[in-house]
């Protein structure tokens, strides 16, 4: 089960998770997302556009839900109310589907969570069945709190959403890692591979993220970048990485046999 | 009997009564993955059939859409 992600009772085989957000059209979504081989995809909920041309694509048919896993976010709501009731509205147009991404934000700048809201919805939600997943801050005693309240994966921001701006605190990652016994993600400001690998040498489960890959210049491409750098950090990860020895070098190349030297 | 509706925080005027399936249909919305809360509270699918508006009722009608 090492290389299986498990997430309330169900395993999938990758530990990306992308968002479907920033593209230029359907196409590219789909494109991207499977270079990226994730296989649970965030979705918004928002009012339909009433004056809407017939028979114009949807989201999830260019993502059906038979083939992914759909799991419907409250980006954009501001206090737990509305968060939960976002999601009620998910679950019946997702055809009581229970899994869902919780994130309430406080500040429309930073796109910061606001956590006593996340944690006050976290708890209607999880009372109502719901399987939930929580973006949340990097604070590994608000971390314990959702987890406590019944979260079923806790995913701490990297740093700002949308910002591209990398991993900031692995510090306070490797806290909530070490004493959380729901799957860690990390969920927002991941910016490129790197950042991804990182994440997952930390010893998370999984790395959720939407524009590193929506705006990289060739998206596709990028889908493939996360998919391998993700995999290649768990490898690291369960490889167990070498010491660090500050200042101690170590050749490599055996001393001794060197030409040019009296036997 | 006129039925006047607020959808998405429009209001809607319509001729004659409706149930939330005629509504629906009238939004060109048939056999579209939606969802409907009504007063703030779910319409199941199974009872859209069923389920009478009144005037002044407050619906969101949603979707999804792309996101992270």
């Amino acid at each position: 089960m090492e290389n299986r992600l498990v997430i309330a009772g169900k395993a999938y085989g990758s530990r990306l998770l992308v968002g479907t957000g920033k593209y230029r059209d359907f196409a590219e979504t789909r494109l991207a997302i499977e270079a990226s081989g994730a296989e649970i995809v965030t979705v918004a909920i928002r009012r339909v556009n009433i004056g809407q041309r017939a028979g114009e694509p949807s989201l999830l048919e260019a993502l059906p839900p038979s083939r992914y896993t759909i799991l419907p976010n409250t980006a954009g709501c501001y206090t737990a109310e509305e968060a939960v009731r976002t999601l009620r509205l998910a679950r019946e147009l997702l055809d009581g589907h229970s899994l869902v991404k919780l994130e309430v934000l406080g500040d429309s700048e930073t796109l910061f969570p606001n956590m006593p809201e996340t944690l006050a919805a976290a708890k209607t939600l999880v009372a109502e069945g719901f399987q939930v997943m929580v973006y949340c801050s990097d604070d590994p005693i608000q971390a314990r709190a959702l987890e406590e309240a019944g979260c079923v994966a806790v995913m701490p921001l990297a740093s700002l959403i949308g910002s591209g701006m990398g991993i900031l605190n692995p510090w306070n990652l490797q806290i909530i890692i070490d004493r959380a016994k729901v799957p860690v993600l990390v969920d927002a400001g991941i910016g490129t591979a790197s950042d991804a690998a990182v994440a997952m040498e930390l010893g998370c489960d999984g790395v959720l993220m939407n524009t590193a890959i929506a705006n990289a210049r060739d998206p596709v491409r990028m889908g493939r970048a996360m998919k391998l750098a993700v995999e290649a950090g768990r490898e690291a990860w369960l490889a167990g990485r070498m010491a660090k020895k500050p200042y101690q070098a170590s050749a490599s190349s055996p001393a001794e046999g060197l030409i040019g030297k009296t036997a | 009997m006129e039925l006047l509706v607020r959808i998405n925080g429009a209001d809607r005027r319509f001729a004659r009564p409706l149930t939330v399936k005629e509504l629906v249909g009238e939004l060109g919305m048939e056999g579209k993955r939606i969802a409907i809360e009504r007063n703030g509270e779910i319409v199941p699918r199974s009872r859209y059939g069923e389920l009478a508006l009144a005037d002044g009722d407050r619906l969101e009608v949603v979707v999804a859409v792309g996101g992270g």
